[in-house]
């Protein structure tokens, strides 16, 4: 690990202060990092993909409303230093919008979500190991322009929506798949003040840079999240499909939110994981089910649309079939849930 | 050829006392250090030893760390308490679990820096006073719910907060919140009858009932 220096902030203002006080194109890589549970940073760290020269400990922010959650009957306020196992156990979460504590619940260890933060765990990296091992020399996001092992290499666990020809890393987190289904809003504070900006813009296809992650420049600090519900939302489910039944990454998942009325599809949220470069709202399957009825016919049309612009590999092209099965069980399972 | 090692450990000592006996003669020189050469809780050159507090098993110990050393590097290299493991140092594995207040978490990606004023109890601290172990300790013992032990002291204290978490009502409850621990030698169905055991033992012990 390379030496940094090791700061703590006791204000917003101040963690911003310290975080925008370099320039760069990239949050991610900024040479000031926050330190909130630290399960990616300091395993990255170790691992060299991250140097930082400045460490910002916000964790004291925690006493404030960046640990709250807020709960009406009408939304949810998740702020960024909430821990993900106590989002995970609040009960009106788990009873209004389940999806929300079971991405977040079906994720990593007890030990690491009793760490992890809800902003860092939007902001979690690749688990691709031609990024996270720096003995491999190409790796665009990693050192842009230097190319992608992954391409030629074991692909088995990457991307098949959202790739581009530089890179193939799959999103690995889960949580955000529930906020971008939900159309949840990210509060963000920067140099210029707080801002809110939807959750579908935060994150970045890779296209020619996948170096570049997000939308948020060095030092923005991201604050919250907020999140409408409705009643319906009662009807929602995360459903992660994975090499071994606990403690694993995604090789698919899908967070579904249904409101059937009358036989019919009235509102429908999908977000697909797993498969994809970035947290994944599939649009094209929400259209396709949007006045239909909801049986086979309509959940494999709606499965295939999906996946339709899927880009496939060496040793991973499974990940469609078993994407687009994951899609319709999770469709399936929420239609006959008791609510 | 006695090096001061060797008398510091102290001839036909036994393991044990050895790793206490290591435990205050590295903290007493680390004390010196933070006294004399870092007054800054932050310097600003990171490679000068930052003086810290930190709080381990109900004691607090003032040490001077290179900013970049872990809470589990702390532990085992500074304070002698090598209960607590390294066994991947990336968060995988769950052998390095301790208490952070009443929460487990994985001291090898948390720095020691930033645990300053909050309470670290690791398993050297389960145990009473008198040696009395832990209902954990003993069901683990009880259940032989280990072979090599190395990942045992991890699986204890995770087990410990999976009981105070209402995490263990059954078998599936338990692999589930037990899953951040991993076993090489595969004790896994006597790791989960230990902590059947060691819930009841807490429960009799905190109401003096077993439901």
């Amino acid at each position: 690990m390379q030496p940094f220096i090791f700061e703590r902030a006791d204000t917003p203002a101040a963690a911003v202060r310290a975080g925008t006080s370099t320039r760069g194109p990239s949050a991610v890589a900024g040479p000031i990092q926050y330190l909130a549970g630290g399960t990616t940073l300091l395993d990255l760290m170790k691992l060299d993909v991250m140097r930082p020269q400045t460490v910002v400990d916000i964790n004291a922010l925690g006493d404030g409303p960046l640990g709250r959650i807020e709960a009406t009957s009408t939304g949810l306020r998740l702020g960024a230093l909430v821990r993900m196992a106590d989002a995970a156990e609040h009960p009106a979460i788990r009873s209004d919008c389940p999806m929300i504590a079971q991405s977040l619940a079906l994720a990593a260890s007890q030990q690491i979500r009793n760490m992890a933060s809800l902003g860092g765990n939007v902001l979690q990296r690749t688990r691709c190991t031609y990024f996270r091992d720096v003995t491999y020399q190409a790796c665009n996001k990693r050192v842009p322009g230097s190319g992608c092992a992954a391409m030629d290499g074991f692909n088995r666990d990457h991307a098949v929506l959202g790739t581009s020809d530089s890179c193939i890393a799959t999103y690995p987190g889960d949580f955000a798949q529930a906020m971008i289904a939900l159309d949840a809003r990210v509060e963000v504070i920067g140099s210029g003040g707080t801002r809110t900006i939807p959750f579908a813009t935060l994150h970045r296809r890779p296209g020619e840079t996948p170096d570049v992650e997000t939308s948020l420049r060095p030092g923005d600090m991201i604050a919250g999240f907020r999140v409408a519900l409705a009643p319906w939302m009662r009807r929602s489910l995360y459903l992660k499909v994975r090499d071994r039944v606990s403690y694993e990454f995604a090789l698919a998942s899908a967070a579904v939110a249904l409101d059937v009325k009358d036989g019919q599809v009235a509102d429908v949220r999908i977000a697909l994981g797993g498969v994809a470069t970035v947290p994944w709202r599939a649009n094209e399957a929400e259209d396709a089910l949007r006045g239909q009825a909801l049986d086979d016919r309509t959940m494999e049309g709606a499965a295939q649309s999906a996946f339709a612009t899927a880009r496939t590999q060496a040793h991973n092209a499974y990940k469609v079939a078993l994407g687009q099965r994951t899609l319709i069980r999770a469709l399936r399972e929420a239609a006959a849930m008791q609510i | 050829m006695a090096s001061s090692d060797d008398r510091a450990s102290g001839a036909g000592s036994s393991r044990r006392e050895f790793l206490l006996v290591g435990a205050s003669t590295v903290a007493a020189p680390a004390l010196a250090r933070a006294a004399t050469e870092t007054p800054r809780a932050a310097p600003r050159d990171p490679r000068m030893p930052a003086a810290m507090t930190l709080n381990v098993n109900g004691h607090d110990h003032r040490v001077a760390l290179d900013i970049r050393t872990t809470l589990l590097d702390a532990l085992r290299e500074h304070l002698g308490l090598t209960g607590a493991k390294k066994g991947c140092d990336h968060g995988q594995c769950g052998a390095c679990t301790v208490l952070l207040g009443e929460r487990r978490v994985l001291s090898c990606l948390t720095l020691a820096a930033s645990v300053q004023g909050r309470p670290v109890t690791t398993i050297e601290g389960l145990a009473k006073p008198d040696g009395t172990l832990h209902p954990v300790q003993q069901a683990f013992v009880d259940q032989d719910a280990f072979q090599c032990g190395y990942c045992t002291p991890g699986q204890i204290i995770s087990a410990v907060a999976c009981i105070k978490e209402g995490h263990a009502e059954n078998d599936a409850d338990i692999r589930e919140y037990m899953s951040g621990n991993l076993c090489r030698c595969a004790a896994y169905p006597n790791i989960v009858a230990a902590i059947k055991q060691a819930k009841r033992a807490m429960a009799i012990a905190a109401t003096g009932s077993g439901r």
